[in-house]
């Protein structure tokens, strides 16, 4: 099986958002950064995927030179090479122009899966995955919350995944492998590098690739503010005895949802 | 004006009631709305959307498309958009469109905007509004390139019951969907529950909800002791069921419950925005978290800033239990 996993690297989730001044972006300069964590499950589940039926997992990523930090991360954690498609355009790009760049990289390897987060914790665009099994012209599913591969059968029949549904309810799809799939949270339990691994990362092969030339842009975002709030909020102050007093009083007194 | 078809959504002959807001959304942006329903059978369904002030309601029919595929569907509307060639084309961010919609859009080629909350007019293009960094930021967007545009809304972005109803009802046909079956790659199963459905948050009156602030399995019972003390449910976000730290049939949020009662407790919670949908609707919202900036108290009533390992104790004294 030899399985592509497409991740993203993705400001972590504790950083104080900061519009840019153009109010077109954020200042992400001196950010910290993470790996994707829905992309973390789509690496957690090819690597199991290559424990089971053995073969090899390519991780990649399209994005500036710092993106190398997430592909050193899932080196450490199993993958056995990686591709990185480098373009500073690359950090802000829509949809289509990510699906784009992954295509480019991914297609002369003939994979037989591509496994990517269902969306990402900056844009959550939702789209990337889905594109890119357009633009690969291979089946998809989305929101994926369990992949069986039955290695005895013909290549139409060998793929089975559990596909999520909104109210709890959930849904078997039998799909011919080449596939694209994307992994919803939850679908495993992830595993963190161990020093063992970190060490064998730094003597795997990344391969370097320019960014093709950008198809032309298709969302544009025009302008960035935080959210005005609808609702007034009542902080309420103090110390926690003080504070917590207080919310007795107005849940019992004024909202009076508690007696 | 500028014309717009809604894709509505139904499953076995029933209409998803987001259906409704995405005509909501496109009576407001434009003008005249055709409605087209994908599916077998779906007549009754587009004479129940008729009723709305729409220019046509389409069943668009075919037997491979009895159960939903994206690639029969895909198949099925691209052809029918492209013939019709509207400005812009309309669905609700649901788990069938997040399936299909950018495959429709990329067959076609078209921009595509997903997940909005919000579109106005603005010198005479559409400016969409999109929630980014987990709700931390809202982004004006517009979308570049040939039209028909494509877009889905977040459920409950627009309000279903804002529908325009029209003054009789609007013609409805039944088109032919033009879709190779053998082309179909995917081989749905039928849909199941899994087996335990012991809880329904939607009934309870009083919810105590924890998120990542609670830091671990072994905080939760100090959760479980205040939800007691309110005499409430216990409930979480998406990553803590992950965790196995709370049952996922607890689980609040765009893959778990939609809860409205009259009291939710939010502990820790960051307010991102795949939880937020699941609970905005409660009467009294009540957030604790250390993190003044964080997107959760946007939506309170009421906030405490601070450590909750502090606070709900404290509320659990004050409630004299």
């Amino acid at each position: 099986m030899k399985i592509a996993v497409c991740i993203k690297q993705v400001v972590t989730r504790e950083w104080q958002v900061r519009i840019d001044e153009a109010k077109t972006w954020v200042r992400d300069r001196d950010a910290s950064w993470e790996l994707n964590e829905p992309d973390a499950y789509a690496l957690e589940e090819a690597l199991r995927v290559k424990e089971k039926h053995g073969g090899e997992v390519i991780a990649v990523s399209a994005g500036p030179a710092r993106v190398s930090q997430v592909i050193r991360e899932a080196l450490a954690r199993g993958a056995d090479r990686a591709i990185h498609v480098e373009g500073d355009a690359l950090a802000t790009a829509d949809a289509w122009t990510t699906a784009d760049a992954l295509a480019a990289a991914i297609k002369d390897e003939h994979v037989d899966l591509v496994l990517t987060g269902l969306q990402s914790d900056d844009q959550g665009f939702a789209q990337v995955g889905v594109v890119l099994a357009e633009r690969l012209g291979i089946a998809h599913s989305t929101i994926i919350m369990e992949v069986q591969i039955d290695s005895s059968t013909d290549a139409k029949q060998r793929l089975r995944v559990k596909r999520e549904l909104e109210g709890g309810w959930f849904q078997w799809i039998a799909m011919p492998l080449p596939a694209v799939l994307t992994i919803q949270s939850g679908i495993n339990q992830l595993r963190y590098a161990t020093l063992k691994g970190i060490m064998a990362a730094k003597k795997k092969e990344v391969r370097v690739v320019p960014a093709p030339a950008a198809p032309p842009t298709r969302q544009r975002i025009t302008s960035i503010h935080i959210p005005e709030k609808s609702k007034q909020t009542r902080v309420i102050g103090g110390s926690p005895a003080e504070a917590a007093k207080e919310l007795v009083r107005v849940l019992r007194d004024e909202a009076r949802v508690i007696s | 004006m500028s014309n717009v078809i809604v894709i509505a959504e139904q499953k076995d002959g029933s209409l998803n009631r987001a259906s409704w807001e995405s005509i909501a959304a496109a009576q407001l942006l434009g003008g005249p709305v055709t409605v087209v329903v994908p599916g077998t059978g779906v007549g009754a369904i587009a004479t129940i959307l008729a009723a709305a002030d729409v220019a046509e309601v389409v069943a668009l029919e075919h037997e491979a498309l009895s159960v939903y595929t994206p690639d029969g569907f895909v198949q099925a509307l691209a052809p029918v958009i492209a013939a019709a060639a509207p400005a812009l084309v309309i669905a609700a961010h649901t788990y069938q469109a997040r399936d299909f919609v950018p495959a429709l859009a990329a067959r076609l080629d078209r921009a595509l905007v997903t997940d909005a909350i919000g579109a106005r007019l603005e010198n005479g293009r559409v400016v969409f509004t999109r929630q980014m960094f987990q709700g931390k930021v809202n982004a004006d967007v517009v979308l570049e390139g040939p039209t028909p545009h494509v877009a889905t809304f977040q459920i409950g972005a627009f309000r279903g019951d804002a529908v325009k109803k029209g003054a009789s009802p609007a013609p409805v046909r039944t088109a032919s969907a033009s879709v190779d079956p053998a082309k179909i790659r995917q081989r749905p199963e039928p849909p199941f529950r899994e087996a335990k459905q012991a809880v329904d948050l939607t009934q309870a009156e009083r919810i105590v909800s924890v998120g990542r602030g609670i830091k671990g399995a072994d905080h939760i019972p100090l959760a479980q002791q205040l939800a007691t003390a309110l005499d409430a449910e216990l409930a979480a976000s998406r990553p803590i069921c992950d965790a196995g730290w709370v049952p996922m049939e607890r689980q609040i949020g765009s893959s778990g419950q939609t809860v409205a009662p009259k009291l939710y407790l939010a502990l820790g919670i960051s307010g991102a925005i795949q939880h937020v949908v699941g609970m905005k609707g409660a009467r009294t919202i009540v957030a604790v978290n250390k993190d003044a900036d964080a997107p959760i108290f946007e939506v309170a009533d009421y906030g405490i800033v601070g450590d909750l390992f502090e606070i709900v104790p404290a509320i659990i004294a004050a409630l004299g239990r």
